[in-house]
């Protein structure tokens, strides 16, 4: 087991590698640059601003500089919020879009998976059927529509919870983008959870385990919603990455100060050391998260053993 | 037990603040600002966002007053040369807030900060009236070629290029403001750090967060600090206009700086007294590339100009109490009278579409022919609206135009290169004064004269404008430039801006004003 996880952390650095090389050539392909506004600089202060950040030098060789930097834990100056380093707002942003997105995540899988499972076991009854029905709206509904409503009834009509804002990162600001983001992902969970515990409740080893008398509680706990869970652990790991590195628009409507609106902002300015930052944050996370659901498989099945 | 004797301990220490807070009354202005924060550096700011923060923390020679004229700041007074080009310029007695005097080198040393290469600042060329500051920028002269000199301590000669009756204005913008040169000399890009900053104005930055919010307090040291009401200014970020107004309405901002255009119907019916709308120093403009074909022909540029019907762009589609303009320069710009405007102003709508179809096919284009070009416009609903309505009024005279849609980082590197036939595009002045606006369509201005307009006679008066002092003839001779610009339309100006924002009842001594400055030391809240 050990071994296979060493293995496994070892071939993150040239995957790496090669996301960081196509994610920075593929940014520099795209026109306009972070110095082009609605005033066009002269061209001698374009050049000057340009070799400030060494942006005046042959492709190749500021992807090599930027390499070096990076191999250092530099990710470089930020072009457009320039008094910050990549770093200092990587740091600064990332423990909130964390914070949220883990809370978010947890609520996905206890909400997600009870409401699944209750809905399997009643079969198209009238739970299932309501359970369903409101997961799908849950997953049609987009988030751009789903927050501003949660904040104007909550937040203005009804005012029992700030509207937008971190407040220091006090509680009651935390519910409102916590309740947003989960709510896609509690429904995407029941969805997923229900239907492989559908089918589990009607494989044999299921059948076995009833015909030889164990009660219902355990043949649901313990049997089926073990195997049942494989593939909403599949979902949850790239799911988890991408809530917990920010989303742009539950940042952006509640003011979040995550890192998701980075991803497209940056993108937007040509910051490309700040986009660059948040891929490489991202690509890791997704890296490890795989590697946890791979080892969660085998502690799920049987079948799987890794040496 | 032991948490719930905490958690009391915490609630109970908590109301306490809460209570002492109440009771010294603190004035705490909360502002929803429509944009990160970029740099608290002169040197690196370029959006007016951020120079709202500056604003409030620093003194400028002179500065922004409560109807956003500038007025004498960090100066006492000065005096101009006869010929116009030589200003004197007496500092007033003040500090930084650190106690140390503000001195003459203090500009000398931020202006040659701000102008060296290595710095890399973007707004460096707003400086290049300053004699020698070009070439400084350009690396041909050191630092010393600057022509402001420090005669004391107290005493600041600047030289111009030419007489620019602007200059006084310019100096209220950051890039002329002073830096404090024995902290900066220490710290180097550190000394902004909120632990670190020493400002002359009459806030001061405590803590910033991007994305979060950056709170100043009331700076003691300030000379007039005993006229500021306001002890706290928090500016938050806020990208997205429809939070700006749900914070606002939920009372968590006194100040909104935009709002949500969409919903001007809904804010008019019910919050008429928080809703400020001001005619706003900028213009909206459409571009015709003019050395290329088609649009070498002037006729083919008046005759889309002619054909925009703009009432209908500002009274159906906006709806936001914008004007419509047949003018480049904004009424009311400073040093100007009344504005040039084009031949067609004011003519019944009918009957500039027949004359405009009658151009049209004056060079050569008809319903045989129909004229084909495209209208490139950058990513936002107003942009889109406006297009589609121009497209429309547009197929009325027989030209087919196409959309084209890029975001804002394409569509200015398009209008930079030169990469389009017509365009958007849209222009806020740095300082209120006629001559900028009208460079825009100098030859000499290199790629922001997106038209690449090249008329002799216009560059030839806006180059005789920047050599006459007195400020009739001047302002006489910026009229005639306008003249050309308007009856050649390089440009076709389509609205002049306003500014709309969300402004609580609470707030004191906000006076709508065109360049839109509202330094918080002029403010009050009412308890």
């Amino acid at each position: 087991m050990l071994s296979y996880i060493l293995r496994r952390l070892v071939t993150v650095v040239p995957t790496l590698f090669v996301v960081i090389t196509v994610a920075f050539f593929m940014m520099r392909l795209a026109p306009g640059g972070p110095f082009d506004s609605d005033r066009a600089l002269p061209p001698e202060i374009e050049k000057n601003i340009k070799a400030s950040y060494d942006l005046d030098k042959p492709l190749v060789q500021q992807y090599l500089i930027y390499l070096g930097r990076v191999l250092k834990g530099d990710f470089g100056p930020s072009l457009k919020i320039r008094d910050f380093s990549v770093n200092e707002l990587i740091l600064e942003g990332a423990p909130a879009s964390m914070q949220l997105g883990l809370s978010a995540i947890v609520l996905a899988v206890v909400f997600g998976v009870s409401l699944g499972t209750v809905a399997a076991l009643r079969q198209n009854s009238g739970i299932d059927f309501s359970v369903m029905s409101i997961s799908m709206i849950g997953i049609a509904i987009p988030n751009f529509v789903m927050a501003p409503l949660l904040s104007l009834v909550i937040g203005v009509y009804l005012d029992l919870l700030p509207t937008s804002g971190w407040g220091g990162g006090a509680f009651q600001y935390k519910i409102l983008p916590v309740i947003a983001l989960a709510l896609p992902q509690i429904a995407y969970v029941a969805r997923l959870t229900r239907g492989s515990m559908v089918e589990v409740l009607n494989s044999n080893f299921v059948r076995t385990a009833r015909a030889k008398g164990l009660r219902e509680r355990l043949v649901v706990v313990r049997h089926s919603l073990k195997a049942g869970m494989m593939p909403v652990v599949s979902y949850l790991g790239p799911a988890t990455a991408a809530v917990m590195t920010g989303s742009v628009v539950i940042e952006t409507i509640f003011g979040v100060p995550g890192i998701g609106t980075y991803f497209v902002n940056a993108a937007l300015n040509r910051d490309y050391p700040l986009v660059m930052g948040v891929i490489i944050v991202y690509a890791v996370l997704i890296m490890l998260l795989n590697l946890a659901v791979d080892l969660a498989y085998a502690v799920l099945d049987p079948k799987v053993r890794y040496s | 037990m032991i948490f719930k004797t905490v958690k009391a301990a915490v609630l109970g220490a908590g109301l306490a603040l809460a209570f002492s807070g109440a009771a010294q009354a603190e004035k705490v202005l909360r502002v929803g600002n429509d944009g990160v924060v970029q740099s608290m550096d002169p040197a690196f700011v370029s959006t007016v966002q951020t120079s709202r923060l500056l604003d409030d923390m620093t003194l400028g020679l002179l500065t922004y007053g409560q109807n956003g004229e500038p007025i004498a700041g960090a100066a006492e007074s000065w005096t101009i040369s006869d010929d116009g080009k030589t200003y004197t310029f007496t500092l007033r007695d003040h500090v930084w807030s650190d106690g140390t005097p503000v001195t003459a080198e203090d500009f000398v040393y931020a202006w040659r900060r701000l102008l060296a290469p290595e710095t890399g600042a973007e707004y460096a060329s707003l400086l290049y009236i300053i004699k020698g500051a070009e070439d400084v920028n350009t690396g041909k002269a050191g630092p010393d070629g600057l022509a402001a000199e420090a005669v004391d301590a107290k005493t600041l000669k600047v030289e111009l290029t030419a007489p620019a009756p602007y200059f006084l204005a310019q100096l209220t913008h950051q890039t002329a403001y002073p830096v404090p040169k024995h902290v900066v000399e220490k710290l180097g890009r550190d000394w902004i750090k909120p632990e670190n900053i020493v400002v002359n104005g009459a806030y001061k930055l405590v803590s910033w967060t991007p994305n979060v919010e950056a709170t100043l307090v009331k700076n003691d040291k300030f000379y007039d600090a005993a006229n500021v009401a306001i002890d706290k200014v928090i500016y938050y970020p806020m990208e997205d206009r429809t939070a700006i107004q749900k914070r606002f309405r939920a009372g968590e901002i006194e100040v909104g700086r935009d709002i949500a255009s969409e919903q001007i119907d809904w804010l008019r019916e019910n919050m008429a007294d928080s809703l400020r709308i001001a005619p706003y120093a900028g213009i909206y403009y459409y571009v015709f590339r003019s050395d290329k074909e088609p649009f070498t022909d002037a006729r083919l540029r008046v005759a889309l100009s002619m054909a925009i019907n703009r009432e209908v762009i500002t009274d159906k589609v906006l709806r936001t109490g914008e004007l419509p303009a047949y003018s480049f320069v904004p009424p009311g710009t400073g040093n100007y009278g009344e504005p040039e405007y084009a031949s067609f102003m004011g003519m019944p709508y009918g009957e500039a579409v027949t004359k405009a179809k009658a151009l049209l096919a004056e060079a050569g284009y008809g319903p045989d022919n129909p004229l084909k070009i495209t209208l490139s416009y950058n990513t936002s609903e107003n942009h889109k609206r406006i297009a589609v309505a121009v497209q429309a009024m547009w197929k009325a005279i027989g030209v087919q135009a196409e959309l084209f849609n890029t975001d804002g980082k394409i569509h200015y590197a398009n209008l930079k290169q030169g990469e389009f036939q017509v365009a958007r595009a849209g222009w806020i002045a740095d300082y209120n004064d006629a001559q900028n606006f009208l460079f825009l369509m100098e030859s000499k201005s290199g790629p922001i004269n997106y038209s690449k307009f090249n008329n002799e006679q216009f560059d030839g008066l806006m180059a005789e404008a920047e050599g006459v002092s007195d400020l009739k003839q001047r302002a006489k001779i910026l009229g005639q430039a306008e003249r050309i610009a308007m009856d050649g339309q390089p440009v076709a100006p389509i609205y002049y801006y306003v500014s709309k924002q969300l402004i609580s009842p609470k707030v004191v001594g906000w006076v709508d004003n065109a360049p839109d400055r509202h330094p918080t030391r002029f403010l009050d809240l009412k308890q």
